[in-house]
């Protein structure tokens, strides 16, 4: 059962909750990047809301996903909470990853969000391998990896949709095209027009949906997942779509014009659907402002919480390295703290 | 009617090859976890291209003895997938020196999601391979790089010197949650030792075993060192009283089994088949220097490849892949 149904008006109404919370979340990850609240490397999903909620709606919350380097939207279409995700952007305790992975590596097993993945490409081999422990138990879930345009240039992307393919494991791989792999035009990274023609090479079903517009994503994913559920196997769908944002905040983007993104803004995934939503009579312009200003509640609020989380403790950075810890490195702790190297906690 | 007391039952031995002890181990942790499954190229039908897995797949069938495509980055990625999922996957990478071609899985999924994560993943997986000089498989089938994933943090790495190793560690390997390399060499799997029946028997990953006593000198060795310096031990008996030791395993390591040694005989001779530089050697000897400066009595030795790849050729393999011989010369350096 998909988790959220586009057939009924609070489904409906859902998929555009959680597209705006994507686009609010980022939206302010990005403004506290820029006043350097947020540190290291923020990669935003801006535009790309479509992919990740038409996706997400259409699998069972036992479905596993993998993600990105650009994995907010991800997350949120996953479920997961933005007060958690938010703490752990801070590098807070509270935070999905206890403040160990920040942006690029935001994952929470519990919802079956094995990762985001700050390796271009790495995500298909474990949707494979969560695939096969799928269907090596006899379960009825399948494996979703999310990847970008410039990962299908990657070696071990082709293999673990030939793997798949082969096993006939019940796996999709959702190709987000947003046009730039990193600073470079996808079309000067790969020597086909529609990535999604790779499919016919591992003779699997390949389609090139609209990834602006959420009911294609949706439909899309939805007849892939039931595929692989009936042990017909993998699915490649490329979603063309289009990221408003840089490759990373700070991104001087010296490879693309203004006009272009405006171009796309033209057809916003949120504006488009909230129109549609309005004209069938699904929602009003008044409760659209109405959800719009909750939304903007909800992720203050969730500033809020990140900023007011612990920190860390230092020690903690010598947990979680093994199930079985090893005297090594309960030995390098107890040298560097009996220093007092790692001892100041602020 | 009665019943072996338990202890009996525990302590009762067989006569088995590293290869036989392997395979045992595999269908004892198989049969008694439906989690367990082995994957890897020719594994299945055709048993393994050195026949470790004969047998497993007529007993486990397909879906537990998985034959892969030739794809090393797709399978160890799925098998870090599958036991990121509740599985408990046995991946054989067929040589060591194709591990490279997975890199990326290892290093950046495998090693790093739990911690990552912050610890809220288990990563069951076991990766089978197997190292070293010996049969002129030349360069791209002979290396010994296992210092690599000693030296990674995130990874286990175990290096068995006798078939009751190779079988206790590498059921332990299995059980665990943490990702553990096991390393065999290639031209241990006919050698032959007792080895315990029980299936409960397995031996704890981070414990070093002294395999003899002596008071002259210590060789700590790994993998087909271990026989060839207990040979060595025997044939210097009367003249040098040599204690030698088995690693077992890399990461962690039994720095305290090494240390009292060390402090019993005041010299050391570490061999192990890695490159001589960086490497496993340079580790032991550290952490010597850094536990019992006060003990030495003499420099501490290392014997291993001279930093050079295996050449084809046998003259030139035999030059540099080191045996009991480069063992004994180290000894005589220091007593």
């Amino acid at each position: 059962m998909s988790s959220i149904s586009i057939e009924d008006t609070d489904g409906r109404r859902e998929i555009l909750r959680r597209m705006l919370t994507i686009r609010e979340f980022d939206s302010t990850a990005g403004d506290l990047f820029a006043d350097g609240e947020i540190p290291g490397f923020v990669h935003l999903y801006i535009g790309e809301e479509a992919v990740a909620v038409g996706a997400c709606a259409a699998l069972d919350e036992e479905d596993y996903i993998t993600s990105t380097h650009r994995g907010h939207g991800h997350c949120i279409a996953k479920g997961l909470d933005p007060n958690r995700m938010m703490a752990e952007l801070f590098g807070r305790r509270d935070g999905y990853c206890n403040g160990k992975g920040g942006s690029m590596h935001i994952a929470d097993v519990e919802a079956n969000m094995l990762g985001a993945n700050g390796i271009v490409g790495a995500g298909p081999p474990l949707a494979t391998g969560a695939a096969l422990t799928s269907q090596f138990k006899g379960e009825d879930r399948i494996a979703l990896a999310f990847l970008g345009d410039g990962a299908v240039a990657q070696g071990q992307v082709h293999e673990a949709i030939n793997l798949a393919a082969t096993w006939d494991l019940p796996a999709v791989f959702l190709v987000e095209n947003n046009h730039f792999g990193e600073g470079t035009p996808a079309d000067e990274q790969h020597n086909i027009e529609n990535l999604s023609e790779t499919a016919e090479s591992y003779n699997i079903p390949g389609f090139t949906v609209d990834g602006m517009d959420v009911t294609a994503v949706n439909e899309a994913v939805a007849e892939a997942r039931e595929r692989a559920r009936n042990g017909e196997g993998p699915t490649l769908i490329e979603a063309d779509t289009y990221r408003y944002r840089g490759h990373f905040e700070g991104d001087p983007e010296p490879y693309r014009d203004e006009e272009d993104v405006k171009h796309w803004q033209e057809r916003d995934p949120i504006d488009t659907f909230a129109e549609r939503l309005i004209d069938r009579g699904d929602l009003t312009e008044a409760e659209l402002e109405e959800m719009r200003s909750e939304i903007a509640a909800e992720i203050e609020a969730a500033v809020e919480y990140a900023r007011d989380a612990d920190l860390p403790d230092p020690s903690e950075a010598y947990d979680d390295m093994f199930g079985e810890p090893v005297p090594e490195i309960e030995e390098f702790a107890s040298r560097l703290r009996a220093d007092g190297a790692g001892g100041d906690s602020r | 009617m009665s019943t072996q007391p338990e202890t009996a039952s525990s302590d009762r031995t067989e006569t088995l090859t590293v290869r036989e002890a392997i395979r045992a181990a595999l269908r004892e942790e198989m049969e008694q976890d439906e989690d367990v499954f082995v994957m890897g190229e020719d594994v299945g039908k055709f048993g393994g291209v050195l026949d470790v897995t004969d047998g497993l797949f007529e007993q486990f069938g397909g879906e537990r003895v998985r034959d892969t495509p030739i794809s090393e980055a797709g399978f160890v990625g799925a098998g870090v997938g599958a036991a990121a999922t509740g599985s408990r996957p046995v991946v054989e990478v067929m040589f060591s020196d194709f591990l490279g071609v997975s890199g990326e899985q290892i290093m950046n999924q495998m090693a790093k999601m739990r911690y990552m994560f912050g610890g809220k993943i288990e990563m069951p997986v076991t990766i089978r391979t197997t190292e070293g000089g010996g049969m002129g498989a030349a360069s791209q089938h002979s290396g010994t790089p296992h210092t690599w994933f000693a030296h990674f943090p995130g990874l286990k790495a175990v290096t068995p010197g006798t078939p009751a190793a190779a079988k206790g560690l590498l059921k332990s390997a299995i059980r665990s949650n943490d990702p553990v390399f096991f390393f065999e060499n290639k031209m241990m799997y006919e050698q032959s030792g007792e080895v315990p029946t029980d299936p409960g028997y397995t031996l704890p990953i981070g414990e070093a075993s002294v395999e003899r006593e002596g008071e002259d000198v210590t060789v700590v060795a790994t993998q087909r060192l271990v026989g060839e310096s207990l040979d060595v031990a025997e044939d210097l008996a009367g003249e040098t009283s040599v204690e030698v030791i088995d690693v077992r395993s890399l990461y962690p390591l039994d720095t305290d089994t090494l240390a009292d040694s060390i402090r019993k005989t005041g010299r050391m001779v570490v061999a192990d088949e890695s490159p001589i530089s960086y490497g496993v050697h340079a580790e032991i000897v550290t952490r010597m220097v850094e536990n019992e400066f006060f003990s030495l009595d003499a420099p501490l030795q290392r014997v291993g490849v001279p930093d050079t790849h295996i050449p084809f050729s046998s003259p030139l393999e035999d030059e540099v892949v080191p045996d009991g011989d480069d063992v004994r010369d180290a000894i005589s350096q220091v007593v």
